[in-house]
Protein backbone atom coordinates (compact mmCIF):
# COMPACT_ATOMS: atom_id res chain seq x y z
CA UNK A 1 0.00 0.00 0.00
CA UNK A 2 2.87 2.48 1.14
CA UNK A 3 4.68 3.37 -1.71
CA UNK A 4 8.66 3.56 -0.39
CA UNK A 5 10.00 7.04 -0.55
CA UNK A 6 12.16 6.47 -3.43
CA UNK A 7 9.19 5.68 -5.83
CA UNK A 8 7.42 8.66 -4.34
CA UNK A 9 10.90 11.51 -5.40
CA UNK A 10 10.97 9.65 -8.52
CA UNK A 11 7.25 10.84 -8.82
CA UNK A 12 7.61 14.36 -7.60
CA UNK A 13 10.60 14.68 -9.69
CA UNK A 14 8.54 13.28 -12.79
CA UNK A 15 6.20 15.93 -11.46
CA UNK A 16 8.29 18.78 -11.82
CA UNK A 17 9.73 17.75 -15.34
CA UNK A 18 5.93 17.30 -16.65
CA UNK A 19 5.34 20.94 -15.11
CA UNK A 20 8.18 22.74 -17.10
CA UNK A 21 7.48 21.17 -20.41
CA UNK A 22 3.80 22.00 -20.18
CA UNK A 23 4.52 25.58 -19.44
CA UNK A 24 7.14 26.01 -21.82
CA UNK A 25 5.50 24.45 -24.73
CA UNK A 26 2.70 27.04 -24.14
CA UNK A 27 4.99 29.86 -25.14
CA UNK A 28 6.33 27.90 -28.49
CA UNK A 29 2.98 28.66 -30.92
CA UNK A 30 3.58 32.28 -29.24
CA UNK A 31 7.29 32.60 -30.75
CA UNK A 32 6.17 30.40 -33.92
CA UNK A 33 3.29 32.95 -34.47
CA UNK A 34 6.06 36.35 -34.26
CA UNK A 35 8.37 34.47 -36.22
CA UNK A 36 6.00 33.66 -39.25
CA UNK A 37 4.74 37.07 -39.04
CA UNK A 38 7.78 38.73 -38.64
CA UNK A 39 9.42 36.45 -41.62
CA UNK A 40 6.51 37.33 -44.08
CA UNK A 41 5.84 40.71 -43.40
CA UNK A 42 9.41 41.68 -42.86
CA UNK A 43 10.09 41.51 -46.35
CA UNK A 44 7.02 43.76 -47.46
CA UNK A 45 7.10 46.57 -45.73
CA UNK A 46 9.33 49.82 -46.89
CA UNK A 47 8.92 53.15 -47.22
CA UNK A 48 6.81 52.99 -50.95
CA UNK A 49 4.58 50.07 -48.49
CA UNK A 50 4.06 52.83 -45.31
CA UNK A 51 3.21 55.97 -48.42
CA UNK A 52 0.75 54.56 -50.81
CA UNK A 53 -2.29 53.14 -51.48
CA UNK A 54 -3.51 49.36 -51.92
CA UNK A 55 -3.52 48.69 -55.51
CA UNK A 56 -6.16 47.09 -57.63
CA UNK A 57 -6.54 43.29 -57.92
CA UNK A 58 -2.93 41.70 -60.17
CA UNK A 59 -0.69 44.71 -59.64
CA UNK A 60 2.17 43.83 -57.64
CA UNK A 61 3.02 46.39 -55.06
CA UNK A 62 1.19 48.72 -53.26
CA UNK A 63 0.97 50.41 -49.59
CA UNK A 64 -1.29 50.79 -47.01
CA UNK A 65 -1.46 54.48 -46.17
CA UNK A 66 -5.43 54.53 -45.97
CA UNK A 67 -5.18 51.95 -43.37
CA UNK A 68 -2.52 53.07 -41.33
CA UNK A 69 -3.88 56.68 -41.25
CA UNK A 70 -7.17 55.31 -40.38
CA UNK A 71 -6.66 53.25 -37.56
CA UNK A 72 -4.25 56.41 -35.84
CA UNK A 73 -7.54 58.24 -36.54
CA UNK A 74 -9.97 55.81 -35.00
CA UNK A 75 -7.94 55.55 -32.20
CA UNK A 76 -7.12 58.89 -31.46
CA UNK A 77 -10.57 60.36 -31.42
CA UNK A 78 -11.89 56.88 -29.15
CA UNK A 79 -8.99 58.03 -26.75
CA UNK A 80 -10.10 61.45 -26.50
CA UNK A 81 -13.44 59.87 -25.49
CA UNK A 82 -12.22 57.37 -23.41
CA UNK A 83 -9.70 59.00 -21.25
CA UNK A 84 -11.32 61.31 -19.54
CA UNK A 85 -14.52 59.57 -18.85
CA UNK A 86 -12.79 56.47 -17.71
CA UNK A 87 -9.86 58.73 -15.65
CA UNK A 88 -12.89 60.73 -13.65
CA UNK A 89 -15.20 57.39 -13.47
CA UNK A 90 -12.21 55.62 -11.73
CA UNK A 91 -12.12 58.97 -9.43
CA UNK A 92 -15.24 58.71 -8.33
CA UNK A 93 -14.96 54.95 -7.74
CA UNK A 94 -11.77 55.71 -5.41
CA UNK A 95 -13.26 58.16 -4.04
CA UNK A 96 -16.41 56.80 -2.82
CA UNK A 97 -15.87 53.05 -2.14
CA UNK A 98 -19.06 52.18 -1.12
CA UNK A 99 -22.13 54.04 -1.82
CA UNK A 100 -24.90 52.58 -3.93
CA UNK A 101 -23.80 54.27 -7.03
CA UNK A 102 -19.94 52.99 -6.50
CA UNK A 103 -21.36 49.57 -6.88
CA UNK A 104 -23.54 49.73 -9.25
CA UNK A 105 -20.71 51.95 -11.51
CA UNK A 106 -18.63 48.99 -10.66
CA UNK A 107 -20.82 46.33 -11.48
CA UNK A 108 -21.44 47.99 -14.57
CA UNK A 109 -17.90 48.36 -15.66
CA UNK A 110 -17.43 44.72 -15.26
CA UNK A 111 -20.29 44.22 -17.46
CA UNK A 112 -18.17 45.74 -20.38
CA UNK A 113 -15.43 44.29 -20.06
CA UNK A 114 -16.98 41.15 -20.43
CA UNK A 115 -18.89 41.72 -23.38
CA UNK A 116 -17.70 40.31 -26.83
CA UNK A 117 -17.37 42.94 -28.88
CA UNK A 118 -18.85 41.53 -31.63
CA UNK A 119 -21.89 42.81 -29.37
CA UNK A 120 -19.98 45.89 -28.79
CA UNK A 121 -20.44 46.29 -33.11
CA UNK A 122 -24.30 45.68 -33.17
CA UNK A 123 -25.13 48.21 -30.65
CA UNK A 124 -23.20 50.91 -32.06
CA UNK A 125 -24.33 50.25 -34.87
CA UNK A 126 -27.60 51.16 -33.88
CA UNK A 127 -26.56 54.04 -31.31
CA UNK A 128 -24.36 55.79 -34.05
CA UNK A 129 -24.71 54.30 -37.57
CA UNK A 130 -28.55 54.15 -37.92
CA UNK A 131 -28.77 57.83 -36.82
CA UNK A 132 -26.58 59.24 -39.26
CA UNK A 133 -27.71 56.59 -42.00
CA UNK A 134 -23.62 56.14 -42.82
CA UNK A 135 -21.12 53.76 -41.52
CA UNK A 136 -18.97 56.49 -40.15
CA UNK A 137 -15.45 56.22 -38.34
CA UNK A 138 -16.99 58.30 -35.61
CA UNK A 139 -19.07 54.96 -35.32
CA UNK A 140 -15.89 53.06 -35.15
CA UNK A 141 -14.07 55.51 -32.60
CA UNK A 142 -16.67 54.95 -29.60
CA UNK A 143 -17.39 51.22 -30.04
CA UNK A 144 -13.77 50.54 -29.12
CA UNK A 145 -14.10 53.94 -26.60
CA UNK A 146 -16.49 51.57 -24.75
CA UNK A 147 -14.10 49.37 -25.23
CA UNK A 148 -11.75 50.79 -23.66
CA UNK A 149 -13.53 52.19 -20.74
CA UNK A 150 -13.11 49.51 -18.74
CA UNK A 151 -9.49 49.44 -18.79
CA UNK A 152 -8.81 52.83 -17.79
CA UNK A 153 -11.54 52.93 -15.53
CA UNK A 154 -9.87 49.67 -13.42
CA UNK A 155 -6.55 50.75 -13.84
CA UNK A 156 -7.16 54.55 -12.65
CA UNK A 157 -9.19 53.51 -9.71
CA UNK A 158 -6.60 50.45 -8.30
CA UNK A 159 -3.69 52.95 -8.40
CA UNK A 160 -5.31 56.05 -6.84
CA UNK A 161 -6.61 53.21 -4.08
CA UNK A 162 -2.71 52.82 -3.07
CA UNK A 163 -1.91 56.39 -1.97
CA UNK A 164 -2.22 57.20 1.29
CA UNK A 165 -5.22 59.29 2.79
CA UNK A 166 -2.31 61.43 4.30
CA UNK A 167 -1.93 62.81 1.05
CA UNK A 168 -4.98 64.28 0.31
CA UNK A 169 -5.81 65.08 4.36
CA UNK A 170 -2.75 67.44 4.07
CA UNK A 171 -3.83 69.09 1.40
CA UNK A 172 -7.95 69.73 2.58
CA UNK A 173 -5.93 70.68 5.74
CA UNK A 174 -3.87 73.56 3.93
CA UNK A 175 -7.43 74.78 2.72
CA UNK A 176 -7.16 73.31 -0.65
CA UNK A 177 -10.37 73.04 -2.55
CA UNK A 178 -11.84 69.22 -3.57
CA UNK A 179 -11.14 69.29 -6.76
CA UNK A 180 -7.70 70.98 -6.30
CA UNK A 181 -6.52 68.33 -4.22
CA UNK A 182 -7.88 65.93 -6.37
CA UNK A 183 -6.55 66.94 -9.68
CA UNK A 184 -3.12 68.62 -8.47
CA UNK A 185 -1.93 66.19 -6.23
CA UNK A 186 -3.44 63.13 -5.99
CA UNK A 187 -3.45 62.38 -9.99
CA UNK A 188 -0.11 63.98 -10.03
CA UNK A 189 1.09 61.04 -7.82
CA UNK A 190 -0.87 58.23 -9.19
CA UNK A 191 0.05 59.64 -12.86
CA UNK A 192 2.07 56.84 -13.83
CA UNK A 193 -0.12 54.20 -13.05
CA UNK A 194 -3.10 55.51 -15.08
CA UNK A 195 -0.92 55.65 -17.87
CA UNK A 196 0.14 52.64 -18.08
CA UNK A 197 -3.46 52.06 -17.72
CA UNK A 198 -4.10 54.00 -20.80
CA UNK A 199 -1.61 52.74 -22.78
CA UNK A 200 -2.99 49.34 -22.53
CA UNK A 201 -6.30 49.85 -22.98
CA UNK A 202 -4.89 51.87 -26.21
CA UNK A 203 -2.64 48.94 -27.48
CA UNK A 204 -6.14 46.37 -26.58
CA UNK A 205 -8.30 48.02 -29.14
CA UNK A 206 -5.83 48.88 -31.88
CA UNK A 207 -6.07 45.81 -32.66
CA UNK A 208 -9.43 45.23 -32.14
CA UNK A 209 -11.60 44.27 -35.88
CA UNK A 210 -14.84 43.04 -34.69
CA UNK A 211 -16.80 46.08 -33.13
CA UNK A 212 -15.37 47.92 -36.39
CA UNK A 213 -16.94 45.56 -39.03
CA UNK A 214 -20.43 46.89 -38.77
CA UNK A 215 -19.15 50.45 -37.32
CA UNK A 216 -15.70 52.17 -39.57
CA UNK A 217 -16.85 49.24 -42.15
CA UNK A 218 -13.55 49.82 -44.27
CA UNK A 219 -12.87 52.05 -46.79
CA UNK A 220 -10.74 51.16 -50.37
CA UNK A 221 -9.83 54.82 -50.69
CA UNK A 222 -7.99 57.25 -48.80
CA UNK A 223 -9.69 59.37 -46.11
CA UNK A 224 -9.76 61.23 -42.54
CA UNK A 225 -13.00 62.50 -42.73
CA UNK A 226 -14.60 60.81 -39.85
CA UNK A 227 -18.10 60.82 -40.78
CA UNK A 228 -17.48 58.72 -43.83
CA UNK A 229 -16.55 54.99 -43.43
CA UNK A 230 -12.67 54.79 -42.68
CA UNK A 231 -10.24 51.96 -43.35
CA UNK A 232 -8.09 50.72 -40.02
CA UNK A 233 -5.16 47.99 -40.08
CA UNK A 234 -7.19 45.06 -38.53
CA UNK A 235 -10.17 45.00 -41.21
CA UNK A 236 -7.35 45.76 -43.83
CA UNK A 237 -5.73 42.13 -42.50
CA UNK A 238 -9.10 40.93 -42.01
CA UNK A 239 -10.49 41.54 -45.85
CA UNK A 240 -7.36 40.51 -47.93
CA UNK A 241 -6.68 37.62 -45.79
CA UNK A 242 -9.75 36.07 -46.48
CA UNK A 243 -9.27 37.11 -50.41
CA UNK A 244 -8.34 34.57 -52.63
CA UNK A 245 -5.55 37.19 -54.27
CA UNK A 246 -1.54 36.75 -53.51
CA UNK A 247 -0.97 40.41 -54.08
CA UNK A 248 -3.38 41.17 -51.18
CA UNK A 249 -1.98 38.45 -49.12
CA UNK A 250 1.19 40.37 -49.04
CA UNK A 251 -0.26 43.70 -48.45
CA UNK A 252 -1.99 41.70 -45.33
CA UNK A 253 1.17 40.47 -44.28
CA UNK A 254 2.74 43.63 -43.91
CA UNK A 255 -0.09 44.90 -42.42
CA UNK A 256 -0.29 42.46 -39.88
CA UNK A 257 3.59 42.94 -39.03
CA UNK A 258 2.67 46.65 -38.96
CA UNK A 259 0.03 46.38 -36.23
CA UNK A 260 1.79 43.29 -34.35
CA UNK A 261 4.97 46.27 -33.93
CA UNK A 262 2.40 48.83 -32.99
CA UNK A 263 0.50 46.55 -29.88
CA UNK A 264 3.89 44.90 -28.64
CA UNK A 265 5.67 48.48 -28.55
CA UNK A 266 2.93 50.08 -26.71
CA UNK A 267 3.16 46.84 -24.52
CA UNK A 268 6.63 47.32 -23.58
CA UNK A 269 6.66 50.57 -22.80
CA UNK A 270 3.96 49.86 -20.23
CA UNK A 271 5.96 47.64 -18.65
CA UNK A 272 9.12 50.44 -18.53
CA UNK A 273 6.43 52.78 -17.28
CA UNK A 274 5.18 50.68 -14.25
CA UNK A 275 8.78 49.58 -13.74
CA UNK A 276 10.44 52.67 -13.64
CA UNK A 277 7.93 54.77 -11.80
CA UNK A 278 6.10 52.47 -9.54
CA UNK A 279 3.08 54.46 -7.85
CA UNK A 280 4.64 53.84 -3.92
CA UNK A 281 4.11 54.69 -0.92
CA UNK B 1 -7.43 101.57 6.32
CA UNK B 2 -10.44 99.90 6.87
CA UNK B 3 -11.21 100.35 3.01
CA UNK B 4 -8.24 98.26 2.46
CA UNK B 5 -9.37 95.53 4.49
CA UNK B 6 -12.66 95.43 3.51
CA UNK B 7 -11.90 95.38 -0.18
CA UNK B 8 -9.30 92.18 0.43
CA UNK B 9 -12.08 90.93 2.77
CA UNK B 10 -14.10 91.16 -0.18
CA UNK B 11 -11.99 89.97 -2.69
CA UNK B 12 -10.88 86.53 -0.16
CA UNK B 13 -15.01 85.99 -0.28
CA UNK B 14 -15.38 85.75 -3.49
CA UNK B 15 -12.41 83.66 -4.27
CA UNK B 16 -14.02 80.95 -1.31
CA UNK B 17 -17.24 81.11 -3.20
CA UNK B 18 -15.60 80.78 -6.31
CA UNK B 19 -14.12 77.52 -5.25
CA UNK B 20 -16.74 76.39 -3.60
CA UNK B 21 -18.63 76.39 -6.88
CA UNK B 22 -15.45 74.87 -8.57
CA UNK B 23 -15.81 72.06 -5.71
CA UNK B 24 -19.35 71.42 -6.56
CA UNK B 25 -19.12 71.55 -10.16
CA UNK B 26 -16.41 69.05 -9.64
CA UNK B 27 -17.93 66.95 -7.91
CA UNK B 28 -21.45 66.94 -9.70
CA UNK B 29 -19.46 66.12 -12.45
CA UNK B 30 -17.50 62.94 -10.76
CA UNK B 31 -20.99 61.47 -9.90
CA UNK B 32 -22.67 62.28 -13.17
CA UNK B 33 -19.89 60.57 -15.26
CA UNK B 34 -20.14 57.73 -12.74
CA UNK B 35 -23.79 57.62 -13.40
CA UNK B 36 -23.21 57.62 -17.06
CA UNK B 37 -21.34 54.60 -17.77
CA UNK B 38 -24.65 52.96 -15.65
CA UNK B 39 -26.43 54.67 -18.20
CA UNK B 40 -24.32 52.96 -20.97
CA UNK B 41 -24.55 49.42 -19.54
CA UNK B 42 -28.85 50.16 -18.94
CA UNK B 43 -28.84 51.39 -22.72
CA UNK B 44 -26.98 48.42 -24.32
CA UNK B 45 -29.20 45.56 -23.00
CA UNK B 46 -31.79 48.05 -24.03
CA UNK B 47 -30.90 48.36 -27.35
CA UNK B 48 -30.17 44.94 -27.81
CA UNK B 49 -33.45 43.80 -26.63
CA UNK B 50 -35.82 46.31 -28.40
CA UNK B 51 -33.85 45.60 -31.47
CA UNK B 52 -34.62 41.80 -31.17
CA UNK B 53 -37.94 41.92 -29.94
CA UNK B 54 -39.55 41.33 -33.51
CA UNK B 55 -37.53 38.07 -33.73
CA UNK B 56 -38.48 36.97 -30.02
CA UNK B 57 -42.09 37.76 -30.66
CA UNK B 58 -42.04 35.92 -34.54
CA UNK B 59 -39.74 32.55 -33.63
CA UNK B 60 -40.07 32.18 -29.57
CA UNK B 61 -37.92 29.53 -28.40
CA UNK B 62 -37.85 27.43 -31.10
CA UNK B 63 -35.02 29.87 -32.07
CA UNK B 64 -33.17 28.49 -29.89
CA UNK B 65 -32.98 24.77 -30.65
CA UNK B 66 -34.47 25.28 -34.15
CA UNK B 67 -31.76 23.01 -36.34
CA UNK B 68 -31.89 24.99 -39.80
CA UNK B 69 -30.81 28.47 -40.45
CA UNK B 70 -32.09 29.34 -43.86
CA UNK B 71 -32.77 33.08 -44.53
CA UNK B 72 -33.52 33.11 -47.80
CA UNK B 73 -36.41 31.57 -46.64
CA UNK B 74 -37.03 32.85 -43.14
CA UNK B 75 -36.22 29.66 -41.28
CA UNK B 76 -34.26 31.01 -38.24
CA UNK B 77 -32.86 28.25 -36.17
CA UNK B 78 -29.56 28.69 -33.79
CA UNK B 79 -29.05 25.38 -32.52
CA UNK B 80 -25.98 25.06 -35.43
CA UNK B 81 -24.44 28.41 -34.29
CA UNK B 82 -24.87 27.27 -30.12
CA UNK B 83 -23.44 23.95 -30.88
CA UNK B 84 -20.73 25.33 -32.87
CA UNK B 85 -19.71 27.88 -29.81
CA UNK B 86 -19.96 25.22 -27.44
CA UNK B 87 -17.83 22.76 -28.96
CA UNK B 88 -14.77 25.15 -29.91
CA UNK B 89 -15.01 26.64 -26.33
CA UNK B 90 -15.30 23.69 -24.59
CA UNK B 91 -12.66 22.00 -26.72
CA UNK B 92 -10.35 24.76 -26.45
CA UNK B 93 -10.84 24.70 -22.57
CA UNK B 94 -10.07 21.02 -22.57
CA UNK B 95 -6.64 21.67 -24.59
CA UNK B 96 -5.80 24.61 -22.85
CA UNK B 97 -6.68 23.41 -18.56
CA UNK B 98 -3.29 21.51 -19.10
CA UNK B 99 -1.67 23.93 -19.76
CA UNK B 100 -2.79 26.79 -17.80
CA UNK B 101 -2.34 24.81 -14.73
CA UNK B 102 0.66 23.80 -15.17
CA UNK B 103 1.94 27.45 -15.99
CA UNK B 104 -0.13 28.23 -12.85
CA UNK B 105 2.24 25.97 -10.42
CA UNK B 106 5.27 26.70 -12.50
CA UNK B 107 5.11 30.51 -11.58
CA UNK B 108 3.29 30.45 -8.81
CA UNK B 109 5.32 27.67 -6.79
CA UNK B 110 8.32 26.31 -8.57
CA UNK B 111 10.08 29.47 -9.86
CA UNK B 112 7.96 32.09 -8.02
CA UNK B 113 11.08 35.03 -9.60
CA UNK B 114 14.09 34.81 -11.34
CA UNK B 115 14.82 35.99 -14.89
CA UNK B 116 13.19 32.33 -16.39
CA UNK B 117 10.13 33.38 -14.97
CA UNK B 118 9.88 36.62 -15.85
CA UNK B 119 10.28 35.45 -19.33
CA UNK B 120 7.63 33.40 -18.98
CA UNK B 121 5.34 35.71 -16.95
CA UNK B 122 6.43 38.80 -19.83
CA UNK B 123 5.63 35.51 -22.90
CA UNK B 124 2.28 34.04 -21.48
CA UNK B 125 0.96 38.24 -21.21
CA UNK B 126 2.30 38.92 -25.07
CA UNK B 127 0.15 36.03 -26.20
CA UNK B 128 -2.79 37.99 -24.94
CA UNK B 129 -1.41 41.17 -26.70
CA UNK B 130 -1.22 39.41 -29.99
CA UNK B 131 -4.29 40.86 -31.88
CA UNK B 132 -7.06 38.38 -32.57
CA UNK B 133 -7.10 38.67 -36.37
CA UNK B 134 -3.33 37.78 -36.61
CA UNK B 135 -4.20 34.89 -35.00
CA UNK B 136 -6.78 34.25 -37.44
CA UNK B 137 -4.84 35.09 -39.95
CA UNK B 138 -1.76 33.10 -39.17
CA UNK B 139 -4.12 30.28 -38.02
CA UNK B 140 -5.39 30.34 -41.82
CA UNK B 141 -2.31 30.09 -43.27
CA UNK B 142 -0.54 28.02 -40.88
CA UNK B 143 -2.28 25.76 -39.14
CA UNK B 144 -5.45 24.95 -41.18
CA UNK B 145 -2.75 23.23 -43.78
CA UNK B 146 -1.07 21.34 -40.65
CA UNK B 147 -4.85 20.26 -39.56
CA UNK B 148 -5.41 19.22 -43.37
CA UNK B 149 -2.47 16.95 -43.81
CA UNK B 150 -3.33 15.34 -39.90
CA UNK B 151 -6.97 15.02 -41.30
CA UNK B 152 -6.04 13.08 -44.55
CA UNK B 153 -3.92 11.42 -42.47
CA UNK B 154 -6.48 9.77 -39.95
CA UNK B 155 -9.03 9.40 -42.89
CA UNK B 156 -11.43 12.48 -42.64
CA UNK B 157 -12.62 14.15 -44.89
CA UNK B 158 -9.61 16.87 -45.25
CA UNK B 159 -11.68 19.93 -45.17
CA UNK B 160 -8.87 21.95 -43.19
CA UNK B 161 -11.13 24.93 -41.84
CA UNK B 162 -13.51 23.88 -39.55
CA UNK B 163 -14.35 23.18 -35.82
CA UNK B 164 -11.01 21.50 -34.91
CA UNK B 165 -8.69 24.08 -36.08
CA UNK B 166 -11.04 27.11 -34.33
CA UNK B 167 -10.11 25.28 -31.22
CA UNK B 168 -6.57 25.16 -31.55
CA UNK B 169 -6.54 28.93 -32.25
CA UNK B 170 -8.29 29.27 -29.36
CA UNK B 171 -6.63 27.40 -26.91
CA UNK B 172 -3.22 29.07 -27.98
CA UNK B 173 -5.83 32.70 -27.02
CA UNK B 174 -7.24 31.80 -23.65
CA UNK B 175 -4.26 29.72 -22.14
CA UNK B 176 -3.13 33.69 -20.89
CA UNK B 177 -6.30 34.29 -18.91
CA UNK B 178 -6.55 30.88 -16.73
CA UNK B 179 -2.43 31.18 -15.90
CA UNK B 180 -2.23 34.21 -14.67
CA UNK B 181 -5.19 34.13 -12.37
CA UNK B 182 -4.39 30.86 -11.90
CA UNK B 183 -0.24 32.10 -11.11
CA UNK B 184 -1.76 34.46 -8.16
CA UNK B 185 -4.12 32.59 -6.61
CA UNK B 186 -1.51 29.44 -6.05
CA UNK B 187 1.23 31.96 -4.67
CA UNK B 188 -1.53 32.93 -2.04
CA UNK B 189 -1.36 29.77 -0.66
CA UNK B 190 0.07 30.35 3.05
CA UNK B 191 3.49 29.04 3.61
CA UNK B 192 2.46 27.38 7.24
CA UNK B 193 0.59 25.04 5.43
CA UNK B 194 2.73 24.02 3.20
CA UNK B 195 5.47 23.82 5.72
CA UNK B 196 3.36 21.58 7.53
CA UNK B 197 2.91 19.22 4.61
CA UNK B 198 6.63 19.21 3.95
CA UNK B 199 7.33 18.66 8.16
CA UNK B 200 5.05 15.54 7.82
CA UNK B 201 7.38 14.42 5.37
CA UNK B 202 5.25 14.79 2.03
CA UNK B 203 7.16 15.60 -1.33
CA UNK B 204 6.96 18.09 -3.39
CA UNK B 205 3.86 16.41 -6.04
CA UNK B 206 2.55 15.45 -2.64
CA UNK B 207 2.04 18.96 -1.39
CA UNK B 208 1.09 20.60 -4.78
CA UNK B 209 -1.64 17.89 -5.23
CA UNK B 210 -2.74 17.57 -1.54
CA UNK B 211 -2.11 21.24 -0.48
CA UNK B 212 -1.97 24.16 -3.11
CA UNK B 213 -4.48 22.54 -5.32
CA UNK B 214 -7.48 22.12 -2.59
CA UNK B 215 -7.08 25.37 -1.38
CA UNK B 216 -6.17 27.36 -4.90
CA UNK B 217 -9.33 25.42 -6.02
CA UNK B 218 -12.19 28.38 -6.72
CA UNK B 219 -9.52 30.40 -7.41
CA UNK B 220 -8.39 27.84 -10.46
CA UNK B 221 -11.77 27.53 -10.90
CA UNK B 222 -12.27 31.14 -11.76
CA UNK B 223 -9.33 31.77 -14.01
CA UNK B 224 -11.42 28.65 -16.44
CA UNK B 225 -14.31 30.54 -16.28
CA UNK B 226 -12.62 33.58 -17.89
CA UNK B 227 -10.89 31.97 -20.35
CA UNK B 228 -14.18 29.68 -21.58
CA UNK B 229 -16.06 33.83 -21.52
CA UNK B 230 -12.84 34.71 -23.57
CA UNK B 231 -13.33 31.41 -25.66
CA UNK B 232 -17.25 31.99 -25.89
CA UNK B 233 -17.11 36.19 -27.58
CA UNK B 234 -14.22 35.40 -29.90
CA UNK B 235 -15.08 36.42 -33.36
CA UNK B 236 -11.83 37.23 -35.70
CA UNK B 237 -10.00 34.31 -35.38
CA UNK B 238 -12.60 31.95 -35.49
CA UNK B 239 -14.40 33.38 -37.97
CA UNK B 240 -10.98 32.88 -40.33
CA UNK B 241 -10.68 29.42 -39.67
CA UNK B 242 -14.34 28.02 -39.27
CA UNK B 243 -15.44 27.84 -42.01
CA UNK B 244 -18.48 29.62 -42.11
CA UNK B 245 -21.11 27.39 -42.71
CA UNK B 246 -24.90 27.14 -41.35
CA UNK B 247 -25.19 23.55 -40.96
CA UNK B 248 -24.87 20.99 -37.93
CA UNK B 249 -21.78 20.38 -37.56
CA UNK B 250 -21.26 16.39 -38.14
CA UNK B 251 -18.06 15.62 -36.37
CA UNK B 252 -15.13 17.57 -34.50
CA UNK B 253 -13.52 18.80 -38.19
CA UNK B 254 -16.39 19.75 -39.74
CA UNK B 255 -16.99 23.35 -40.80
CA UNK B 256 -19.39 25.16 -38.88
CA UNK B 257 -19.98 28.47 -37.73
CA UNK B 258 -20.48 29.83 -33.80
CA UNK B 259 -22.76 32.58 -32.47
CA UNK B 260 -19.90 35.44 -33.13
CA UNK B 261 -19.04 34.50 -36.20
CA UNK B 262 -22.26 34.48 -37.89
CA UNK B 263 -22.85 37.63 -36.72
CA UNK B 264 -19.82 38.67 -38.14
CA UNK B 265 -20.53 37.35 -41.47
CA UNK B 266 -24.15 38.16 -42.11
CA UNK B 267 -24.41 41.38 -40.28
CA UNK B 268 -24.13 43.83 -43.30
CA UNK B 269 -25.85 41.61 -45.56
CA UNK B 270 -29.22 40.92 -43.60
CA UNK B 271 -32.20 42.03 -46.20
CA UNK B 272 -34.92 41.71 -44.03
CA UNK B 273 -35.28 43.44 -40.61
CA UNK B 274 -36.55 39.41 -39.06
CA UNK B 275 -33.27 38.49 -40.34
CA UNK B 276 -31.43 41.35 -39.21
CA UNK B 277 -33.30 40.87 -35.24
CA UNK B 278 -32.85 37.57 -35.35
CA UNK B 279 -29.12 37.87 -35.59
CA UNK B 280 -29.21 40.58 -32.95
CA UNK B 281 -30.88 38.38 -30.68
CA UNK B 282 -28.10 35.42 -31.03
CA UNK B 283 -25.89 38.75 -29.91
CA UNK B 284 -28.45 39.10 -27.26
CA UNK B 285 -27.88 35.61 -25.95
CA UNK B 286 -24.07 35.72 -26.78
CA UNK B 287 -23.98 38.97 -24.32
CA UNK B 288 -25.90 37.44 -21.16
CA UNK B 289 -24.09 34.49 -21.42
CA UNK B 290 -20.38 35.57 -21.92
CA UNK B 291 -21.74 38.45 -19.08
CA UNK B 292 -23.00 35.87 -16.42
CA UNK B 293 -19.90 33.83 -16.78
CA UNK B 294 -17.45 36.54 -16.24
CA UNK B 295 -19.45 37.74 -13.15
CA UNK B 296 -19.68 34.86 -11.64
CA UNK B 297 -15.53 34.03 -12.07
CA UNK B 298 -15.29 37.80 -10.59
CA UNK B 299 -17.17 36.79 -7.54
CA UNK B 300 -15.24 33.92 -7.02
CA UNK B 301 -12.24 35.94 -7.53
CA UNK B 302 -13.53 38.54 -5.00
CA UNK B 303 -14.79 35.97 -2.17
CA UNK B 304 -11.54 33.82 -2.87
CA UNK B 305 -9.01 36.94 -2.18
CA UNK B 306 -10.84 38.51 0.92
CA UNK B 307 -11.00 35.61 2.64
Amino acid sequence: MKPNIKYRLGKSRFFKGLIIALSVLCTVPLFIILIYIFKEGFSKINWHFLVNMPKPVGEAGGGIANALVGSLLIVFYASLIAIPLGIMCGIYLSENRNTRLANWTRLSVDVLQGTPSIVMGIVVYFWVVKPLHTFSALSGSVALAIMMLPIVVRSTEETLKLLPDTLKEAGLALGLPYHKVILRIILPCGISGILSGVILAVARIAGETAPLLFTAFGNLYFSTNILKPMESLPLLIFNYATSAYDDWHNLAWGAALILLIWVLLLNIITKIITKKWRVQF
Amino acid sequence: MSNIMNAWKAAKIKRSVRQIRGEKIFRASLVLISLSILVIVVAFLFTLVIQSLPSIKALGFGFLYGKTWDPVHNIYGTYPFLLGTLLTSFLALIISIPFSFATAIFLGEYYPRGWFSDFLKNAIELIAAVPSVIYGFWGLFVLVPIVRSLELKIGVTPYGIGIFASSLILTIMIIPYAASLGREMVRMVPSSLKEAAYALGATRYEVIKNVILPYSRSGLLAGVLLSLGRALGETMAVTMVIGNTSVIPDSIFAPGNTMASVIANEFTEAASSLYLSALIEIGLVLFLVTVIINMVGKRIIKKFTSE
